[in-house]
């Protein structure tokens, strides 16, 4: 069991910073996903806490013992790449049995660890493969039991889903969290599918531009986004701009047509002004009394539909509505749209930062 | 920035001992080389320079050269350009047996084409003596200019048109519904749509050609008689069949290679204006083309085919005939093989003996030099890969001669030595070596080697388990070209050799000059067959095929 420790972590690229000073505790036996757009850094950082990128100032530690220094072969990591990275020429039980090798590890003891190791990921019954006879799928389950035999102290997997089919990816990431919990490995794993990183990790940490933006379970960086950015890339949402009312110490949000909210214990005390407010799909109903919109247009997507709408303001809002016997929403239809303020959350106009009670200003 | 690149391991010291190596045993050399060229009697002079250009008898080889060379370049192209547009356009009978035997008579040595040539339309030549017997006239003369212009071109189209065809197979077929969608087919999009996509390869493939057809020394020596081209007036100036100038012939040397270079830079600066890259998820179906044309395509393909492979025939069917006084006669008997046996085996020990050192060294040093460019980019594997790239425009005579000159006296005296050989023959093939294996290089997944860092593995390990059994199947099928190459090269070794380190090529060479025609023709079939076996070897190896493209 491992935990890893990473303080004023600097990278750069040929004079170009990629990530200028980055702070992340992850905890023993933990989960842990980076998780942000392309380019955003948390490749680069799996790769430091790996081993194959130069860290330009800061440490790394894996159980508060730095290891800055150490090759990639000497940290005991079990690595998951996203081209699977088997060894072409040898089967699927010799690719899982290489680390064995290095590791001096018995004969009769490695074939065991070989076949539970396979076991575990649901491939023993092709362990003579060649990769080249293998699907993508196979291959990277083939590609999980290598990096699981070598009992790692620290399991890092650079989007393993991203070059398999949506159906495949559903399947592969239970046999992760699976395979992850049984063994109990820390681990980190990157991705940019907020979905993905939803359905495995314990906790995740949403990166742009080299920075962390916010740390937290799936549930809270969902409910409670740090900012505009978290907000907008962990699910879906809508930003609509009002403005608070400060009166006798109560603080009022005019949603407009009438419609005002009781913010004083939700935002921040002494906020004021104009603020985004962030709107989820599942707190908008339509029907009710609200807000007056009209139909720009419905997705029907099987299980619900995707309906988006325009506000007399000429913001657009999109809900979500589980489908119905009933014919679909006709384009221009008048519609009312209800807004559950319990879910609302609310964002400097400015900067993007979070306004809510127990926000870090 | 501390890059991976810049860390210092064992790939560091291997580097460094690598370049050593090179410093030492190529560039050296050709320093020397041009050292000599400014040194005239032990001081700095331009006589040798002056000397080449004051008389016509010298710089007129030049302009010879150069004629050749454009001629060969752009009758090669010529040649090539249909042949592959058919082959992959339409479905030509036989199509892959063509394609082998054009790729048997590219391997063949270019030497052996001339010669039967010679054997062919020459003063005594079969076709020449059967046009006199039976129409009463000489038929021109096979000798000189025409007669080299006709052996390279042959020799060369190969090489052109298998370039042609790997680019060809990159070419998407629904480029080719593309521009029939909107109305242009046949030649017009052979020229409008397909000619621009195959423009970088089509540089790429002159520059070989030229390269080639620029340095060889072989086919104008026993064909050219008194046209002369500069390799033959630098084999005559160093050798000496009226008088020996070293200096002289170092400079004519240094003059090649400004030319080779010239060109080199220039192929680079047009390919580097256009570059794209491109990948056929769907290949180009050949098509049965009916009527007149489809025979047409085929007379032309079976045509080249018949020009092509017919020196191969006729030195095969030389070395069964009878022979006086070297000269061959009417008969047939097995005299060329009985009465050279000796010679023979001799021959073909040294070939394997020195053919087989050179290539292990060669797959050895290509596969850590081609490691070092792709995966430890920096200052020194750049400049190692520029040095192994030297010899790419440097003609075989002139490494040669810059081996002569820096290791035949003083500290290295090698000369003559099975070592020299070795070595002048891996540093010829080197720079082909490099390139092949660094492509396979690139295509190896470096996630590959970092999965097997990450599971401990050391480098050396992961080198040696994981590195280079993945690129095998490659490794070994150029290593098999090479080897190919390695036992028809003649110009490289051609001041290097002694009796006990002669191989067969040299040997083919000296006979055919003794005028030993019987004995040549024999020699020469046996490096055919050596050939051919390689080449069977290497088709049957997986992947084999693919790697016979270039």
């Amino acid at each position: 069991m491992t935990s890893i420790t990473l303080r004023s972590l600097r990278k750069e690229y040929n004079g170009q910073v990629a990530i200028p000073n980055l702070d992340l505790d992850i905890h023993d036996g933990e989960f842990f996903t980076l998780l942000g757009p392309s380019g955003c850094g948390k490749t680069t950082l799996l790769r430091m806490i790996a081993g194959f990128n130069s860290i330009e100032a800061g440490t790394i530690s894996f159980d508060d013992v730095v290891i800055n220094d150490r090759s990639p072969a000497a940290r005991n990591i079990g690595m998951v790449f996203q081209s699977y990275a088997l060894f072409p020429q040898m089967t699927a039980a010799k690719n899982v049995a290489f680390g064995l090798q290095t590791r001096n590890i018995e004969r009769a003891e490695s074939i065991r660890r070989v076949e539970a190791a396979l076991e575990s990921v649901h491939m023993a019954h092709l362990k003579d493969r060649l990769p080249g006879e293998m699907s993508g799928g196979q291959q990277q389950r083939v590609a999980l039991a290598r990096a699981l035999v070598i009992q790692p102290a620290v399991l890092l997997m650079d989007e393993p889903l991203s070059n398999l089919d949506a159906k495949l990816r559903v399947e592969m990431r239970d046999t992760i969290r699976e395979a992850q919990r049984e063994a109990g490995i820390t681990t980190v794993y990157v991705t940019h599918d907020q979905e993905e990183a939803m359905a495995v990790s314990d906790r995740i940490a949403v990166m742009s531009m080299g920075v962390v933006q916010q740390v937290g379970s799936p549930a809270e960086i969902y409910r409670n986004p740090a900012n505009r950015f978290v907000a907008e890339f962990i699910g879906k949402t809508n930003l609509i701009v009002r403005d608070l009312h400060q009166r006798d110490g109560v603080t009022t949000l005019d949603l407009g047509e009438g419609v005002s909210v009781d913010v004083t214990s939700t935002i921040a005390p002494g906020v004021s002004g104009r603020v985004q407010v962030s709107v989820r799909p599942e707190a908008v109903r339509a029907g009710g009394s609200g807000l007056q919109a009209e139909v720009v247009e419905e997705t029907f997507l099987g299980s619900h539909s995707q309906i988006r709408a325009r506000l007399s303001t000429g913001e657009t809002i999109e809900f979500l509505e589980f489908s119905r016997r009933a014919s679909l929403w006709e384009r221009g239809e008048k519609v009312v749209l209800q807004l559950d303020t319990e879910m609302l959350t609310y964002f400097d106009a400015e900067t993007g930062a979070s306004i809510m009670q127990g926000a870090k200003l | 920035m501390k890059g991976p690149g810049d860390r210092f391991d064992g790939w560091t010291s291997v580097a460094v001992a690598l370049t050593g190596g090179y410093l030492l045993l190529v560039i050296w050399p050709l320093v020397m080389v041009l050292i000599n060229s400014f040194a005239g009697g032990g001081e700095f002079s331009l006589a040798g320079f002056e000397k080449f250009f004051s008389s016509r008898l010298y710089y007129g080889t030049l302009t010879n050269s150069i004629l050749v060379t454009v001629c060969v370049t752009v009758l090669a192209l010529v040649v090539a350009f249909p042949l592959a547009y058919f082959m992959t356009m339409f479905r030509i009978g036989g199509s892959r047996s063509i394609q082998m035997l054009i790729l048997a008579s590219m391997m063949s040595p270019p030497f052996i084409g001339a010669y039967s040539w010679i054997l062919l339309l020459g003063n005594n030549g079969m076709i020449t003596k059967f046009i006199e017997d039976t129409l009463g006239f000489k038929p021109p003369s096979i000798y000189g200019f025409a007669g080299i212009v006709l052996v390279l071109t042959l020799q060369l189209v190969p090489l052109i048109f298998t370039y042609l065809m790997g680019a060809w197979r990159t070419i998407d077929v629904s480029l080719l519904e593309a521009s029939e969608s909107m109305g242009i087919t046949g030649w017009r999009r052979a020229v409008q749509v397909i000619s621009p996509l195959l423009w970088p390869t089509v540089l790429a493939g002159s520059l070989l050609v030229f390269v080639r057809a620029f340095a060889d020394f072989g086919t104008p020596m026993l064909i050219g008689q008194g046209f002369r081209t500069v390799p033959v007036l630098i084999y005559s100036s160093f050798v000496g069949e009226v008088s020996i100038d070293k200096s002289f012939a170092a400079a004519v040397s240094v003059i090649v290679i400004a030319v080779t270079l010239a060109v080199f830079l220039l192929q680079r600066y047009l390919v580097s204006r256009r570059t794209f890259s491109m990948t056929a998820l769907r290949s180009i179906e050949p098509r049965r083309l009916p009527g007149w044309r489809g025979v047409a395509v085929h007379i032309y393909v079976y045509g080249f085919l018949t020009l092509a492979l017919a020196p191969l025939v006729v030195v095969v069917f030389s070395s069964f005939r009878k022979t006086l006084y070297g000269q061959l006669v009417d008969g047939f008997s097995l005299d060329s093989y009985v009465d050279s046996q000796r010679d023979i085996l001799r021959y073909v020990g040294n070939t394997f003996g020195i053919g087989i050192t050179a290539l292990i060294i060669l797959v050895v040093i290509a596969v850590l030099v081609a490691y070092l460019t792709v995966r430890r980019k920096g200052a020194l594997s750049g400049t190692l890969d520029t040095m192994t790239m030297v010899p790419y425009v440097v003609p075989g005579l002139v490494i040669g001669i810059a081996l002569v000159t820096a290791f035949s006296q003083g500290p290295f005296m090698l000369t003559g030595t099975f070592a020299i050989m070795v070595i002048a023959l891996a540093i010829r093939r080197l720079p082909y070596s490099v390139r092949s294996t660094t492509a396979l290089m690139y295509q190896l997944n470096p996630s590959i080697e970092e999965a097997a860092t990450s599971l401990g593995a050391s480098k050396f390990r992961t080198l040696v388990r994981i590195i280079i059994p993945a690129l095998a199947p490659g490794i070994l099928s150029g290593a098999i070209l090479s080897w190919v190459t390695i036992i028809t090269e003649l110009s490289t070794t051609l001041f290097l050799y002694n009796t006990s380190t002669q191989t067969l090529s040299l040997g083919i060479y000296a006979e055919v000059i003794r005028g030993q025609l019987g004995t040549a023709a024999a020699l020469s079939t046996v490096l055919l067959v050596l050939t051919m076996l390689s080449l069977i070897l290497l088709m049957k190896l997986p992947g084999g095929q693919k790697e016979l493209r270039v």
